[in-house]
């Protein structure tokens, strides 16, 4: 090799140390995982299971899956299912507004924002299912559950993304109103209101998007949703019934991905 | 600029310019998309029952449960430590697991890779599909075929961070600058040997830190699992809840909080430090 690229080749960081441990610590992690998890294959019955679930998928339970009439079919449940999530959508969203001020440094002091940050932590960390059986003490059984659960366990994403978008305000825009004279009031409306409204929307619906994908599961607690008839007919083995409500599921929440995503663009793009 | 239905009905307003030019202010839509937002709040509002006097005069209720699992009960530690570890176990095994077989999809969806347009849209398809099963459905579907436990849990995961860290390398992947590929192949490189030059080095870093992502985020959901039997820290949580004995739980979710925070802190130190 050419001399002048050897000795450059050695001035590069030897990194074999940093990668090596990284590399043991890795596989130590590994195996430590495989020892905790009992891996256990497909027996005679978990394949029996396995096929009626692919059965009942194929041979859904076409009734169910179209009863428009009833609440109490597939549409009807889905659609009180996209309700709670968009009531806890807007409601998360306005709590989210007066944290995420609260949460970013640039306008509140250092140990303030600190605080709301932990603060925010707590509320993350507990699982959506507390929430719902607290929820429950207060409203009983039901869709409201849901909503209120919903709109409390979003706070924790929104807000943490709306700090984001507060943070990297241009503040050109500030200046050069200033520059011209302009008032406060004028400023918050003109100047920021305007950075922050479109921004603030796109979150707003992509946690939409995780909204409707998690209210299905608040049914489990009894808070609503499509979740819990889902849970009823696997337990008693209705596998063409799941089927019916799987294939209701996946549909709408792939539309709704379609929608949200086109419209967050348009949102992004002006 | 081009005319939409809107703008027929809300004419745009034309100023005139000091040169004579004319321009032309699209009419603000924000009245109609408010009109929507707040025509859909009250069909929902409707459907769900919301009552907000009942927030009121029940609110202290959700405190309840709250003040009751303080002070914590600490004599129950020693019980969280097995489940804990499952959990993190589960979710360990499950994220890599899901981050190794996610390249070969991420690979077969990328149109610039595989140019095969019916094999990208299939295993595209096939992402998406797997996406929006939440994961404690696909978790329930795993229970009934594995039985409980927490191979049910790891199941769910693994299909969750495949599905996850699929999509986001399919679309970094076709993102990916292919005049490096090209160069690499116009200098004599194989196929194989360009993509390990020009596109790996490009795509690691955001595959790695993605990675570290997933598994942060499949802790939390790790630890609802075993609500539907499918192990570790959930199972506890369920079993108390169910007895109302709150300060353990206070206990598990305080240590859950602990774990969580300190795993997001390294894997963020070492997102940080990929990008």
């Amino acid at each position: 090799m050419n001399k002048a690229v050897a000795q450059q080749l050695e001035k590069a960081p030897n990194r074999k140390v940093y990668l090596s441990t990284i590399a043991i610590i890795l596989t130590a992690l590994i195996i430590w995982s495989f020892m905790g998890v009992n891996i256990t294959g497909f027996d005679q019955r978990g394949t029996q299971i396995a096929t009626n679930i692919f059965s009942g998928l194929f041979s859904p339970d076409l009734e169910f899956l179209f009863d428009f009439t009833s609440g109490g079919g597939v549409p009807g449940l889905l659609f009180e299912t996209i309700a709670i999530a968009f009531l806890g959508t807007v409601f998360g969203s306005f709590l989210a507004i007066p944290i995420s001020f609260l949460m970013s440094p640039s306008i509140v002091s250092r140990p303030v924002a600190f605080v709301t940050r932990l603060v925010v932590i707590f509320i993350r960390t507990i699982p959506s299912l507390v929430y719902g059986l607290m929820f429950i003490r207060v409203t009983g059984p039901g869709p409201y559950a849901g909503v209120l659960t919903m709109s409390l366990t979003s706070i924790g994403m929104i807000s943490r993304l709306y700090v984001d978008v507060i943070e990297n305000l241009d503040r050109g825009v500030l200046e050069a109103m200033t520059s011209m004279g302009c008032t406060t009031y004028q400023k918050v409306r003109y100047g920021i209101l305007p950075q922050l409204f479109s921004s603030f929307l796109s979150v707003t619906i992509y946690r939409y998007d995780m909204n409707l994908r998690d209210a299905t599961i608040l049914g489990l607690v009894g808070a609503g949703g499509i979740g819990a008839p889902l849970i009823f007919a696997m337990r008693s083995y209705r596998w063409s019934e799941v089927g019916s409500i799987l294939i209701g599921l996946v549909v709408l929440i792939l539309a709704v991905e379609i929608f949200s995503n086109k419209l967050r663009e348009r949102l992004v793009n002006g | 600029m081009r005319e939409t239905v809107y703008d027929k009905i809300f004419k745009p307003k034309t100023y005139t310019l000091s040169n004579g030019k004319e321009v032309k202010q699209r009419a603000s839509r924000a009245p109609l998309i408010l009109l929507i937002v707040l025509f859909v709040t009250v069909v929902s509002w409707e459907v769900t029952g919301v009552d907000l006097s009942m927030l009121r005069t029940r609110g202290h209720q959700f405190i309840v449960i709250l003040t009751d699992m303080f002070p914590p009960n600490f004599n129950f530690m020693n019980n969280v430590w097995g489940p804990l570890f499952d959990t993190i176990q589960m979710s360990l095994l499950g994220s890599i697991a899901g981050a190794l077989l996610a390249i070969p999809f991420a690979l077969l969806s990328s149109s610039n890779i595989i140019r095969n347009r019916l094999l990208n849209g299939f295993f595209k398809l096939f992402l998406s599909i797997l996406r929006t099963l939440p994961t404690l459905i696909s978790a329930l579907i795993a229970t009934f075929i594995f039985g409980l436990g927490t191979m049910a849990g790891t199941v769910a995961i693994f299909l969750f961070t495949l599905s996850y860290i699929g999509k986001l390398m399919y679309e970094h992947i076709e993102n990916v600058d292919m005049g490096a590929f090209e160069a690499h192949e116009s200098m004599g490189l194989s196929k194989v040997e360009a993509f390990r030059y020009a596109i790996v080095p490009d795509v690691l870093p955001t595959y790695l830190s993605v990675s570290l992502y997933a598994f942060e985020g499949n802790i939390r959901f790790a630890a609802i699992l075993g609500y539907v039997g499918a192990g570790g820290v959930g199972l506890l949580l369920d079993e108390r809840l169910g007895w109302r004995d709150y300060p353990s739980v206070g206990m598990v979710l305080l240590i859950l909080m602990l774990v969580v925070f300190v795993i997001e802190r390294i894997s963020e130190y070492f997102r940080m430090k990929l990008t």
